[in-house]
């Protein structure tokens, strides 16, 4: 390396190649994944990690709040917040359930509108979603006002809207088209579909650059020739719709939905993409640490199930593990800033 | 006669410690994964003088600087502060043992004012251990008083320009009276006039007796204000001389370790059709009446002082703020630019002067910082990035302009200052715009790099392309334009030829 010009390419390999930061997430997962397993031995004397039924119903629980976090994982790239979230579930649950009732079922919420094909609740559902979410986007791409207020404000009111819609009567009696959508696995396979999807949505997309771009520098994005009133929008809707699928896939899995639902999913979700190395300053994270986030939470929660933890207590633990892992990505920021 | 030898000892301690230097350091290591960014390295400052440290971007000379301000920690090596062993453990430490710092980079805090910047951490505190803002103004204003400013202490830092912001940095740095100071490109965001004014700060700090460590890539500063220099390259000590003693060739020689004879490599090329056309374009408050043309094939210098709006006019001509009347013509048809975006569709590129805040991607990548305003327009199917093709141009360009870089997907926040503008560079050369417009395109490039820049800019200028450059070096505005426009605090103060100007000319428009 005498010269002063480095051939990118020809350079890649002789340079220390540094671990993605995934692995250090993966780590985290398997540490304690550890302690439990140990723990389990010694106080409940099983395996933790070894019975299949335990896990599935572990990926199962988190995989709903999953499905929000994949989009909630890109509205942080981009620097913002979405809080509103889980009353998109909520509003969302109601909504789409009121469309894909049976008509055996006397008190249905439109009489008429009974016994339809699944596909029509499930896009009148996406619909809802995408129109709050492009409220959330429109607000702060124009008005200014900070993301946090904007998508506390929907959040508020799609919950209203949730209440109002059927006067707090919950809405149930699926068709089976409609409820097959919560059936078994189908949660988990349609959040590894999502994530698939929009892994390489976020990688190899003008999507997901321009998504980075706006988060690591909002004005440089603007001057490199981004619509970046749009392309927020755009990444308002997303998230908002998916939380709208997640919404669907709760409702389906319970036959019934409820106005209160999804309530405080938005603070899992951001707590999934946050333990998943996503930063709250913007312009860093993968869907695939989020995804690993997910799991991390989901093993957290269900390992204090089977250390018989009472549940009160794990509510607080949740609280704790989601501060630490903020305090994490302040650190990280701090080196950051220290060393450049 | 034992005092007599001790008198004696004790004058040759003293006439060590003269000779050691107020700061002297040797050994240096320094690794980053992947780069070694110095290699056993040494640098003796003697009190009373401006030693300047040369190099190509990425040879090492802000990274020794960090170390001496206490901001990296070396790997190896020794740390004499007035003759005593320092290990300096944070910036904090460094500036209480008597050590400040110039960054390349301005850090300001945007959201407060000029005062609090200064004195942030210092500030004075009244009776309920408030901050006392009487006495903060005050003592900013008489900091300024001393330092000749004319800037209100109470203004908002981000409302200040770029220039303006390099002052107060200025002032915030001279305001610890340390014992060594560090410029780590003090002058790269300045216009001459304001130049001066800092070299007359500087020549009253090195009469004071303070050490002064000075980094440049501008040459001719160097001869003006150097006693001593030191070179590195690639992140070794070349050498250190006394400024008098060498020539400026010598010292590229030394810095690049081959000859750069063509400063200025102009291309005589011939000059077509109007392209860019601009009427009585007009932003209340900022700037008047501005009118040009510049031609297909036309390298057009816009020169001025901070304060001539030089890159309002040029914001506006691509959108980020576009101007409130006038007209803009591109090739005979009038054209409405209300953002960047529809600059780009008709054709037109603007490298921004300030390459933190408008520029660099910091967190991401080179690749990613060089294709994004590519990727706006091209290489797209179905949304999805031609990564390929873009990877290959990307790489082409990068290793023309000389960026050096362990490999493209280093993040840019790792890259050298200068190394940073030129990914910049990249970025809008690979568009290939009709009109390109440059505000301050070498600042902080090292003189080979430089060099190359320019023959690239006269290069497209050769195909046809239309050029509008802004730049506050004038040996640059002289050396590349066909013509000159020159600004005077919002207005237009005049046009000179290629065959008439000289820096004398230019100046005279400029200060009016
Ligand atoms: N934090 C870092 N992480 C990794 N590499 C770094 C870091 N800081 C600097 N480097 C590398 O060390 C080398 C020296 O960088 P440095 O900033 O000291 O150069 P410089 O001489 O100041 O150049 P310029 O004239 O462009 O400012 C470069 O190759 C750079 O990429
Ligand atoms: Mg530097």
């Amino acid at each position: 390396m005498s010269n002063a010009t480095v051939q990118p390419s020809a350079n890649a390999a002789k340079s220390q190649r540094r671990l993605p930061p995934e692995a250090n997430i993966l780590l985290v997962l398997v540490g304690i994944s550890l302690v439990f397993e140990i723990l389990g031995w010694m106080t409940q004397g099983q395996s933790f990690l070894f019975s299949w039924q335990r896990l599935s119903i572990m990926i199962l629980q988190v995989s709903v709040i999953g499905i929000i976090s994949v989009g909630v994982t890109q509205v942080i790239i981009t620097g913002g917040i979405d809080l509103s979230s889980g009353s998109v579930v909520g509003g969302v649950a109601m909504f789409a359930m009121s469309f894909a009732q049976v008509s055996t079922y006397a008190r249905a919420v439109y009489p008429s509108l009974t016994d339809l094909p699944a596909i029509v609740p499930i896009l009148l559902g996406l619909g809802f979603g995408a129109v709050v979410g492009f409220v959330n986007g429109w607000l702060i791409a124009f008005t200014k006002i900070p993301p946090f207020i904007a998508t506390l404000g929907t959040m508020v009111t799609v919950r209203g809207f949730a209440k109002w819609y059927t006067k707090g009567q919950p809405v149930s009696f699926p068709t089976e088209g409609f409820a097959s959508i919560g059936k078994g696995m189908m949660p988990v396979l349609i959040f590894i579909a999502v994530a698939i999807i929009f892994h390489i949505a976020m990688k190899y997309t003008r999507y997901g650059k321009f998504t980075y771009a706006i988060g690591a520098n909002m004005q440089a994005a603007r001057v490199s020739g981004i619509n970046v009133e749009r392309h927020l929008i755009k990444v308002y809707v997303v998230a908002a719709v998916l939380a709208a699928l997640a919404g669907m896939v709760v409702a389906a899995r319970g036959q019934t939905a409820q106005a209160g639902m999804g309530l405080a999913y938005e603070l899992d979700a951001i707590a999934m993409a946050v333990i998943g190395g996503v930063s709250l300053s913007g312009g860093r994270g993968s869907i695939i640490g989020t995804a690993i986030g997910m799991v991390i939470f989901g093993v957290i929660i269900s390992g204090f199930t089977f250390l018989r933890l009472d549940a009160y207590y794990q509510e607080m633990i949740k609280g704790v593990i989601i501060v630490a892992a903020v305090v994490a990505d302040v650190h990280r920021q701090k080196k950051r800033v220290k060393k450049s | 006669m034992v005092t007599a030898k001790t008198a004696a000892a004790i004058d040759r301690m003293k006439r060590r410690i003269e000779d050691m230097g107020v700061l002297s350091i040797s050994g240096i290591r320094k690794e980053f994964p992947g780069v070694v960014a110095l290699d056993n390295v040494q640098l003796k400052i003697r009190p009373g003088t401006v030693h300047a440290l040369m190099g190509e971007n990425g040879a090492g000379k802000s990274t020794l600087m960090k170390i001496i301000a206490g901001i990296y920690q070396p790997d190896a090596g020794e740390i004499l502060l007035r003759g005593q062993p320092v290990t300096l453990k944070s910036p904090l430490d460094a500036l209480e043992q008597g050590i400040s710092m110039i960054h390349q980079e301005l850090a300001l805090m945007n959201s407060m004012t000029v005062a609090e910047n200064i004195w942030i951490r210092r500030e004075p505190k009244n009776g309920f251990g408030l901050i006392d803002h009487g006495k903060l103004f005050a003592m900013t204003q008489e900091l300024f008083d001393r330092l000749n400013i004319k800037l209100d202490p109470k203004a908002q830092v981000a409302d200040l320009t770029v220039a303006q912001k390099q002052m107060v940095e200025i002032a915030k740095a001279v305001s610890h009276d340390s014992d060594v100071l560090i410029m780590d490109e003090p002058t790269s965001a300045i216009t001459e006039k304001e130049v001066e004014h800092l070299f007359t700060i500087i020549r009253d700090l090195r009469a004071r007796g303070v050490g002064i460590v000075y980094i440049t890539h501008k040459m001719n500063e160097l001869f003006e204000i150097a006693d001593e220099f030191t070179v590195f390259r690639d992140g070794k000590y070349v050498g250190t001389h006394s400024a008098k003693d060498v020539t400026r060739d010598d010292i590229i020689r030394m810095m690049v370790g081959r000859e750069i004879t063509d400063m200025f490599p102009k291309i005589d090329c011939p000059i077509g059709e109007v392209m860019l056309e601009v009427r009585n374009l007009d932003l209340p408050g900022v700037f008047h009446d501005i009118s040009f043309q510049i031609r297909k094939g036309e390298i057009l210098g816009l020169a001025g002082l901070v304060g001539s709006k030089r890159s309002n006019v040029a914001e506006a001509l691509f959108g980020v703020t576009p101007a409130a009347s006038g007209e803009i013509l591109i090739e005979g048809e009038p054209v409405q630019i209300r953002s960047p975006r529809e600059a780009m569709d008709h054709g037109i590129a603007f490298l921004t002067e300030d390459r933190k805040e408008t520029g660099c991607f910091l967190i991401l990548d080179c690749l990613e910082n060089i294709q994004m305003a590519l990727i706006t327009r091209d290489h797209a199917t179905a949304g999805f990035v031609d990564q390929k093709t873009v990877t290959k141009l990307a790489e082409d360009m990068a290793a023309r302009l000389r960026v050096k870089t362990p490999n493209l997907s280093e993040r840019v926040e790792n890259l050298s200052g200068g190394n940073q503008q030129k990914l910049l560079i990249a970025r809008w050369l690979l568009t290939k715009p009709r009109i390109l417009i440059l505000d301050e395109p070498t600042r902080g490039i090292d003189v080979g790099a430089k060099s190359e820049i320019h023959r690239l800019i006269t290069g497209l200028a050769a195909e046809g392309v239309a050029v509008l450059m802004i730049s506050s070096e004038l040996p640059e505005v002289l050396g590349m334009s066909d013509r000159i426009m020159v600004m005077h605090e919002g207005h237009l103060a005049g046009f000179l030829d290629r065959a008439e100007a000289d820096q004398v000319k230019i100046m005279d428009l400029a200060a009016r």
